[in-house]
C-alpha cells in the first residue's frame, strides 16, 4: 500500500510538475543540439536530459506531457466507468428478482454481450469507427467499455445489502426507493467502488497506451506513452532507451495503481485481520 | 402461570384482517430446470383486534415470517386480501401504501443486521419521522428521538452513537424505538427475542407488554418460543407448512392442543419434571418441502393419528372444536 501510494504520488507529481521542469516544447524538433555527429538523435546529456527521439524532440518533455495526458484520460475514463458501473450495479442488484426484475435481466444481458467481445477489440473497433480520435473520444471509448466488471461486482454487493434487515426496515417505514438506495445501499458499495476504480486506473493507463500504440488513440504529434512506444520501436536495436523510457513509465504507474488498489482492498475489508 | 393472557379480547374492534392470503414463490427455473412453486403461505385467514397480541408459532421454515411480511405487504401476496382498519392493502397504490406504512411496523429478529452500521442512532430512529414529516426542524427531531430512546429504556445521549457500540438487547431496543417513532397501531414482532440471551429476553418481553398497555398497540408475535408466546398472546395460531392448523384463545389452544402437530410442538419442550418425561410424542422426520407438499393433510406423513384413505386424500378444513369457543382446528381426527 505504501509503495503503491509512493509510486502514484511520484506519477502525479511528474504529470503536474514534469512539463514545467523539462521546460521544453514536446513537439519541437531540435536540429541544433538534438542531433549527434552521425545525424542520429542525441543520448542523455545536459541539453536534453533523456536525449531526443527519432524526430529530435526532447524525450523528457514528451514523457512528462504524455504522463499528463495519460493520467488525465485514465482518471476521467475511470470516473466515467465507475459512475456507470456503480449506477447500473446498484439499480440492477436492487431490482433483481422483483417486479422490475426484467430491468436487471436486460442490463445484465447487455453486460454479457459486451463482455463476450475481447475488451481491446471492442475498444479498437469503436476507436477505428470514430476515425479522427482526440483525447476526448479516447476517454469516452475507454469509459463506455470498461464499466462491465464494476457493474457485476456492485450488483452482487447490492444484492447482499438489500437483504439486510435495515433495508427492509426502511421499506416498512415507507422510504421511497431513491432515498432508500442513497441512504442504505450506496454507502455500502463505496468501499468496493474505490478499490475497483483504483485498480481500474491501472488498466486504463494500459488500455490508453495500447490504443495509442496501435494508432487508434490520440493522433500525432501529441505525446502519449503508447505513441512514444510505437515511435521508439523502429530504432529499438540502436537506441533501446526510446522504448525503455515510456515502457518503464507505463510499468511503474500500472504497478503503482495496482499496489494501491490492493492495499485499499485490504484496508477496507473488515474481515481481513491487520 | 396460567397459560395466555386473560382470554381473548372478543369485544375489541378488528384492526387487521387477512382473508385467504397466499404467498407463493417461483424457485429454480434455470435453462434446464423447470420452474417450481414454493407455497410459503397457503390460504391463511387471520384477524388481529385492537390492543391484542396474536401469537404465531411453528417450526422454522413453516412460513411464519413470510406471513408477517405479507400482512404488511412487504412481500406481494399471490392471492387473498389484507384489510387494515378497513382498507384493503392489496388495492392501494404505491403512494397510498407508503402513507399507510406509518401505522404498521415491524421489529426484527436479528438486532445486528436490522440496524444500518453506518448511521447514528439519531438517524436510525429519526428516519421514519423524516419520511412522514412528523417533526419540524432539527431541534424537534432531537427532542423526539431523545423521548423515544427514553421510552424504550435507553439514554438520550445515546443518539450520537453507532449501532456497534451497543449490546444485542440495546440494539433490539433501538429497533423498537425506530418502529415506535411513527406511532404505529400494529407491529409485527418477528422473533423479537430469539437472538437474545435469556435474561435480556425477559426485559424485551416486558418492554413490549408495557408499550402495548400504554400505547394500545396490536402485535403479531412470530416466535418458535412457546413460553414467550404463551406469556404475551391473547390468541395464537399454529402454522405448519404454510397453513394454519390450529387457532384460538391461547389458554384453549395451549391447554387442549387439539391438533397432533400442536401436541408434537409442545412435546418438544423440556419438562422440568422427571416423572412426566415419558409423555413425549415424537414427531419423526423433517417437515416436507413446501415445494411439493403432501396431498391431503400436509402433516399426515408425520402424524401418529393419520388414517389412510382420509388424511392423505382430503385436506382438512379449519373448523371449530366446540361451538362458540373460537378454538378451531384443521384435523380430521382432533385430539379430545
Amino acid at each position: 500500500m505504501k509503495s503503491g501510494l509512493g509510486l502514484v504520488g511520484v506519477l502525479v507529481l511528474f504529470a503536474t510538475l514534469g512539463p514545467w521542469v523539462a521546460g521544453q516544447d514536446p513537439n519541437l524538433s531540435d536540429f541544433v543540439r538534438g542531433v549527434d555527429g552521425q545525424g542520429l538523435p542525441v543520448g542523455p546529456g545536459a541539453a536534453h536530459w533523456l536525449g531526443t527521439d527519432g524526430l529530435f524532440r526532447d524525450e523528457l518533455a514528451r514523457l512528462a506531457h504524455g504522463a499528463r495526458l495519460s493520467l488525465a484520460i485514465a482518471l476521467l475514463s475511470t470516473v466515467l466507468s465507475t459512475v456507470i458501473g456503480g449506477v447500473v450495479g446498484v439499480v440492477s442488484g436492487y431490482l433483481a428478482g422483483g417486479r422490475w426484475g426484467w430491468v436487471d435481466g436486460l442490463l445484465m444481458r447487455l453486460v454479457d454481450v459486451m463482455l463476450s467481445f475481447p475488451y481491446l477489440l471492442l475498444v479498437m473497433a469503436v476507436g477505428a469507427a470514430l476515425e479522427q480520435t482526440g483525447p476526448g473520444t479516447v476517454l469516452l471509448v475507454l469509459g463506455l467499455t470498461s464499466w462491465l466488471g464494476t457493474a457485476r461486482l456492485i450488483r452482487s454487493k447490492t444484492m447482499v445489502l438489500r437483504e439486510q434487515g435495515y433495508v427492509e426496515a426502511a421499506r416498512a417505514l415507507g422510504q421511497r426507493t431513491l432515498p432508500l438506495l442513497l441512504r442504505h445501499i450506496v454507502p455500502g458499495v463505496v468501499g468496493p467502488l474505490v478499490v475497483v476504480s483504483t485498480i481500474g486506473m491501472a488498466s486504463m493507463i494500459l488500455a490508453e497506451s495500447v490504443l495509442s500504440y496501435l494508432q487508434v488513440g490520440v493522433q500525432p504529434p501529441t505525446a502519449t506513452w503508447g505513441r512514444m512506444l510505437y515511435e521508439g520501436q523502429h530504432g529499438m536495436t540502436l537506441q533501446p532507451r526510446l522504448v525503455l523510457a515510456p515502457g518503464v513509465a507505463i510499468l511503474l504507474s500500472v504497478l503503482g495503481f495496482n499496489l494501491l488498489g490492493e492495499g485499499l482492498r485490504d484496508a477496507l475489508d473488515p474481515r481481513q485481520a491487520r | 402461570m396460567p397459560p395466555g393472557r386473560g382470554g381473548a379480547l372478543v369485544t375489541a374492534p378488528t384492526l387487521l384482517q387477512a382473508e385467504h392470503l397466499s404467498g407463493y414463490f417461483q424457485v429454480g427455473g434455470g435453462f434446464f430446470r423447470p420452474r417450481k412453486v414454493l407455497r410459503a403461505v397457503d390460504d391463511v385467514s387471520l384477524r388481529v383486534r385492537r390492543g391484542e397480541t396474536v401469537g404465531l408459532v411453528g417450526e422454522s421454515g413453516c412460513g411464519k415470517s413470510t406471513l408477517g411480511r405479507l400482512l404488511l405487504r412487504l412481500i406481494e401476496p399471490t392471492a387473498g386480501r389484507v384489510a387494515f382498519d378497513g382498507q384493503d392493502l392489496t388495492l392501494l397504490s404505491a403512494e397510498e401504501l407508503r402513507r399507510l406504512r406509518r401505522r404498521m411496523q415491524i421489529i426484527f429478529q436479528d438486532p445486528y443486521s436490522s440496524l444500518n452500521p453506518r448511521m447514528s442512532v439519531r438517524d436510525i430512529v429519526g428516519e421514519g419521522l423524516q419520511i412522514h414529516r412528523m417533526v419540524q426542524g432539527r431541534a424537534a427531531l432531537e427532542e423526539r428521538v431523545a423521548e423515544l430512546l427514553q421510552r424504550v429504556g435507553l439514554r438520550p445521549e445515546h443518539r450520537e452513537r453507532f449501532p456497534h457500540e451497543f449490546s444485542g438487547g440495546q440494539r433490539q431496543r433501538i429497533g423498537i424505538a425506530r418502529a415506535l417513532a411513527v406511532q404505529p397501531e400494529f407491529i409485527v414482532c418477528d422473533e423479537p427475542t430469539s437472538a437474545l440471551d435469556v435474561s435480556i429476553q425477559a426485559q424485551i418481553v416486558n418492554l413490549l407488554l408495557d408499550l402495548q398497555e400504554s400505547l394500545g398497540l396490536s402485535f403479531l408475535l412470530i416466535s418458535h418460543d412457546l413460553k414467550v408466546v404463551e406469556f404475551m398472546s391473547h390468541r395464537v395460531a399454529v402454522m405448519y407448512l404454510g397453513r394454519i392448523v390450529e387457532t384460538g384463545p391461547t389458554a384453549e389452544v395451549f391447554g387442549r392442543r387439539a391438533h397432533p402437530y400442536t401436541r408434537a410442538l409442545f412435546s418438544a419442550l423440556p419438562v422440568p419434571d422427571p416423572a412426566r418425561r415419558s409423555l413425549r410424542v415424537l414427531v419423526e422426520g423433517d417437515p416436507p418441502s413446501p415445494i411439493d407438499p403432501p396431498a391431503g393433510c400436509a402433516f399426515h406423513p408425520r402424524c401418529p393419528r393419520a388414517q389412510r384413505g382420509r388424511c392423505d386424500v382430503e385436506t382438512p378444513r379449519l373448523l371449530e372444536v366446540t361451538g362458540g369457543s373460537g378454538h378451531r382446528v384443521a384435523c380430521h381426527f382432533p385430539e379430545e
